[in-house]
């Protein structure tokens, strides 16, 4: 009998445009995405300084909507949905019922009882089930996957509104910090979020699948002036570690609480019962046995995800994310302690491939945008 | 970028230059491309004895590491220690960028290693 073949990789609608503009592209959650176009150092520096353009369009999109959608979100989203008003979004935990991640998303309100939740490409299928199967009790309320709907494409960088603005005629300086407006971007109906997955100022456009190429060309084109650049997931991740954001599948996943991630503020305590309350009711008044930490390398090397932490002679975490950092110019990283050494200051040693290597427990964010 | 007619390499994307006895040890252009951007290099203390195909150090780019492996067997008899404090220059001149000379223990190694054109072919 014939072998079967792998699942083929899935590729955004902007896979060939990648392609043709000499991306070197990897296999990530099940898709075919570009890592990097002139280099991650080059298009993290662009973001930083300047504006850079990222397809996420791998990105999932689940909507519920329904006369008791808000229900619906409150029971399966930790966060409090019933403070988003219609235009607004906010950062949230798919939970299980021991207050550790599904997945984490953003929640956005797009209508009194309708919302579009943006999750991890690689969860979709495991996010969607669980939603449907949690929602059930809320009443009437439908959940859709409507990921094949939507491209995204994130515009970061101090100046990426400078770059949009002639684009659309969304006034983008009114579109407040996590809020989102409808409107058009270069002649596509979009919907444009002040939003980011960088540290930095900047936007996510969700444009329809089959124009997302144009938006493209347009954004590189009206970013000419200020240098604009493509950026891939590598870039992606170096910024999003530097300015502190958790990775699902590194820094958090199905066994670490929102509360051992440090995340108990987007936590909506005062709403009612949510799944995974209990655990992270308990926990706020009991305390957590480990924390996450950030990181700094004393010594020279570089910890990495997966990397043992050491207090002393025996194992006492694990590194979840580390590199070296292209603007800060540093190793940095983020590692699970003991709560009572996860303390600014702790001095422990990552085992690097071998070699036990000093690092000191820092406050994080490593960066933050100068406002 | 060409791959010097004069020197030998690896199958593992490390190239030697020979000299006499000694050889200088780099990692080829392909190699820096596959890597991006280098951040880190560790190389060994001189003076280590290595095997032919035995690791020699690590190099680090912003989103993995490599092994560095030595091409021949033999002493390390000098380390570029100015890559400490610029490793990007293995991506800027890969082929200019050694990291160590080593006191070649076995000749008939180093003539078995790929020439130029048969790594391009392995590279191409």
């Amino acid at each position: 009998m014939e072998q079967a073949t792998a699942t083929p990789l899935k590729k955004t609608p902007l896979h060939a445009r990648h392609l043709a503009s000499g991306a070197r592209m990897v296999s990530f959650g099940g898709w075919e995405m570009p890592i990097e176009y002139s280099g991650i150092v080059a298009e993290h520096m662009a973001v930083r300084e300047r504006a850079g353009i990222f397809d996420v369009s791998h990105m999932g999109e689940i909507e519920i909507a329904g006369k008791n959608a808000l229900e619906a979100v409150q029971r399966i989203s930790c966060n409090d949905a019933s403070k988003l008003q219609p235009g607004q979004a906010q950062y949230s935990g798919l939970m299980t019922p021991q207050g550790t991640f599904v997945d984490d998303l953003l929640v956005y309100r797009l209508a009194a009882s309708h919302f579009l939740l943006v999750v991890n490409a690689s969860h979709i299928p495991i996010d969607y089930v669980h939603i449907a199967e949690h929602i059930k009790p809320a009443g009437d309320a439908v959940a859709v996957d409507a990921s094949s709907r939507y491209a995204l494409i994130a515009v970061q960088g101090p100046r990426a509104l400078e770059v949009l603005q002639p684009l659309t005629g969304v006034d983008l300086a009114a579109i407040k910090y996590y809020w989102f407006a409808h409107g058009e971007v270069a002649n596509v109906r979009a919907t444009i979020s002040r939003t980011g997955y960088t540290g930095e100022d900047g936007f996510e456009i969700f444009v329809p699948p089959g124009s997302a190429d144009r938006v493209w060309l347009a954004v590189i084109e009206a970013g000419k002036h200020v240098d604009l650049v493509p950026c891939g997931l590598g870039a992606r991740d170096t910024l999003r570690l530097e300015a502190s954001m958790r990775l699902h599948g590194n820094d958090i996943d199905e066994t670490t609480t929102a509360l051992e991630a440090d995340l108990g503020w987007m936590v909506g305590w005062n709403k009612p019962d949510f799944i995974g309350a209990e655990v992270l009711r308990r926990q706020r008044t009991e305390g957590v046995t480990r924390k996450i930490v950030g990181f700094e390398m004393v010594d020279r090397g570089i910890a990495r995800h997966g990397y043992d932490v050491y207090l002393g002679d025996a194992v006492a975490g694990i590194v979840t994310s580390g590199t070296q950092t292209p603007y800060l110019k540093k190793a940095i990283g983020m590692a699970y302690l003991p709560a009572q050494h996860a303390t600014v200051g702790t001095e422990f040693d990552v085992d690097i491939r071998g070699k036990h290597t000093r690092a000191r427990v820092v406050r994080m964010p490593f960066y933050k945008r100068p406002k | 970028m060409a791959y010097p007619s004069g020197f030998k390499y690896t199958k593992d994307h490390e190239w030697i230059e020979l000299a006499g006895d000694r050889g200088k040890v780099g990692i080829t252009d392909y190699a820096q491309q596959q890597l991006g951007d280098v951040v880190y290099v560790d190389l060994p203390e001189v003076g280590a004895k290595l095997k032919a195909g035995q690791s020699f150090g690590t190099i680090e780019s912003v989103k993995a590491v490599s092994e560095l492996y030595s091409p021949v067997s033999g002493e390390v008899l000098e380390v570029n220690t100015a890559l400490k404090e610029k490793p990007e220059v293995v991506n800027s001149n890969p082929h200019g960028s050694w990291m160590i000379v080593v006191r070649i223990a076995n000749a008939s190694e180093a003539a078995s290693l790929l020439d130029a054109a048969q790594y391009q072919d392995l590279v191409k």
